[in-house]
């Protein structure tokens, strides 16, 4: 029966398993780079239908099961991860096939199934030093797609990403270690059951979401986040903002919602600050660059920020908000992806990416505009977009627990975002003075940037749906699995 | 306090001087080497507190871990060797530019 198979388990070692033949037959690495990820998504779907079927997943690798072994987990909250990852997978893979050179995408194809493969890990893992492990995996692979031009201003960004990742997992495996000394065990939900809050468990708790929130490039942790991310190229920059930067985070949401969140609240309070900041600074940020995968880039810092709010919130809300931020958080992938795609065919279409020179754009390349246009619509918040419903339920959330101030700061936000979104737009849409040095940019690479904008736009009229996958269980310990 | 503890204390120490290193130091070697001396005071912490069993035999896991960390280290390291030669092999400097320059 299709309910039978151990879909969590295909759903990581397909790509791996395609990552590595891409590497040893290169020749293939396209066709079969395609071929993986499509089998990823419909993987993904296999797995989606058992969980909505018959509960949260889960799978005890070779038998051995908690505490020694490792264990396989997913509920509602990864599935809607789960998801996220390979939407935005198919749309970039999809433009990937046309962006590439040839001897780029020999590097191309393997290191992103890797990557594909680490993330769906991380999405899966029930167990904070497996987490560890596969977050050095996703930080290798995404500084080496960094890399992946050679172009000495990608390369310097990659290193100093690469420091950055390397710090931040090593104060997050600090943390393990001291919340291991302390109650015995990795597991989540193990961990859930028996932690109490003492000066060893505010130290772990402290390093781990200070090198988390580096990885997440919290405001002022994300000197590291502009300069990659504008520097890669566009369908990598699309993978880092979309989904890397959501790894971390997520692994964030994960330890505050089961483990953390009973007793951390001043930490929490702390978080929310510097998301609001995170907020402010990264959209004035935004708004003063003069091109555009800086601007989108200075974006994510400041969508980011929308994320960290959940934190102070969480407490009042019962654990509702954790929902509508894994939520928000699809959503921005989506649309960030959409926006970044769209960043690399102007690039190709024009050899550059200043805004100033962008007029007319919109007469050549329409399907290219809209894409924008329809993310911009997303990140800005407007309805009925998802970004719309996302923000929209933060704000409400803040508001039943009288936090005037976090709701004022989202609200700013979004009319920030809608500042910088214009700022592009209008450009596109001034007449040409002169006639631009055009490249094409293949149907492909169109098609692929608009069906994800669209894809932001329309998971908003199906938000009650996600919304109520997202709450499939979202504490296994509630739940009395026995492995 | 016990020996373990002490170790433990050490590794964090370790570990601080590693973070120092990686901030205040320019050159890229510098701070790869910094990295790896923090990772070092990691494992000295984790290998440390294995030993809270008393005197029973030492908590294998941890060791376990350290292996693993061991593997990933190297892992990491390699990839920061080869992109800092590329670096200096496209700009024959072995440092980061001055972000606001960029």
């Amino acid at each position: 029966m299709l309910t039978d198979i151990a879909w969590g388990v295909i759903v990581i070692m397909l790509p791996l398993t395609g990552g590595i033949i891409c590497f040893i037959w290169p020749a293939i690495s396209k066709t079969l780079g395609l071929i993986t990820v499509v089998g990823t998504a419909l993987s993904v779907t296999g797995l989606g239908w058992q969980i909505i079927e018959s509960g949260p997943y889960h799978h005890t690798v070779g038998g051995w099961g908690a505490p020694l072994g490792i264990d396989l987990f997913a509920d509602g909250l990864s599935l809607l991860m789960l998801i996220m990852t390979a939407l935005v997978g198919l749309g970039v893979s999809f433009y990937s096939k046309s962006y590439f050179k040839p001897q780029e995408a020999t590097w191309f194809w393997p290191i992103w199934l890797i990557l594909l493969g680490a993330l769906n890990a991380l999405f899966l893992s029930a167990d904070i030093f497996n987490l560890y492990v596969i977050l050095e995996l996703i930080g290798l692979a995404a500084v080496a797609l960094t890399a992946l031009t050679g172009h000495i201003a990608a390369l310097n960004s990659a290193m100093r990403y690469l420091l950055a990742m390397l710090l931040g997992s090593l104060a997050y495996l600090l943390g393990v270690a001291l919340l291991y000394h302390d109650v015995g065990s990795v597991d989540i939900a193990t961990l859930a059951e028996k932690i109490k809050p003492n000066a060893t468990v505010w130290a772990a708790l402290g390093f781990m979401s200070a090198g988390l929130a580096l990885k997440s490039a919290l405001f002022p942790l994300n000197f590291w986040l502009p300069p990659a991310h504008a520097n890669a190229p566009a369908p990598v920059s699309a993978l880092l903002s979309a989904l890397v930067v959501k790894a971390s985070f997520y692994i964030l949401l994960r330890l505050w919602s089961e483990i953390f969140g009973s007793f951390g609240e001043g930490a929490a309070a702390l978080l929310g600050l510097l998301g609001a900041a995170a907020i402010l600074w990264g959209s004035l940020q935004a708004l003063c660059q003069t091109r555009v995968k800086l601007l989108i880039a200075y974006s994510t810092v400041a969508q980011v920020g929308y994320l960290f709010l959940a934190f102070p919130l969480a407490l009042g809300s019962n654990g509702m908000v954790w929902g509508i931020v894994a939520y928000l958080a699809l959503s921005h992938a989506l649309a960030k992806s959409a926006m970044f795609l769209v960043a690399g065919n102007l690039l190709r279409f024009s050899g550059h990416d200043r805004i100033s020179g962008l007029e007319g754009t919109v007469q050549r390349l329409p399907l290219t505009v809209s894409a924008f246009a329809l993310a911009g619509i997303s990140i800005i918040g407007l309805p009925p977009s998802s970004g719309f419903i996302g923000k929209w339920l933060l704000i409400e959330v803040a508001v039943t627990q009288g936090r005037w101030d976090l709701a004022a700061i989202m609200i700013i936000g979004g009319l920030l975002a809608a500042a910088y979104v214009f700022k592009v737009l209008g450009q596109t849409f001034s007449d040409a003075k002169v006639s631009h040095d055009t490249g094409t940019v293949p149907a492909s690479m169109e098609w692929a940037a608009l069906l994800l904008a669209i894809g932001a736009i329309l998971f908003g009229f199906i938000a009650p749906e996600i919304l109520s996958l997202a709450h499939i269980d979202v504490s296994p310990s509630t739940n009395g699995i026995t492995p | 306090m016990n020996n373990a503890f002490l170790f433990a204390l050490v590794g964090v120490g370790i570990f601080s001087l590693g973070l120092y290193a990686l901030i205040m130091h320019d050159h890229l070697l510098r701070k790869i080497l910094a990295v790896n001396i923090m990772g070092s005071g990691v494992f000295l912490v984790l290998v440390a507190l294995a030993k809270r069993t008393g005197d029973a035999l030492p908590d294998p896991v941890p060791h376990a871990m350290v292996l693993t960390g061991i593997v990933v280290a190297v892992s990491a390291t390699a990839l920061a060797l080869i992109l800092l030669l590329k670096v200096f092999a496209k700009s024959g400097q072995a440092t980061l530019p001055d972000r606001c320059k960029e």
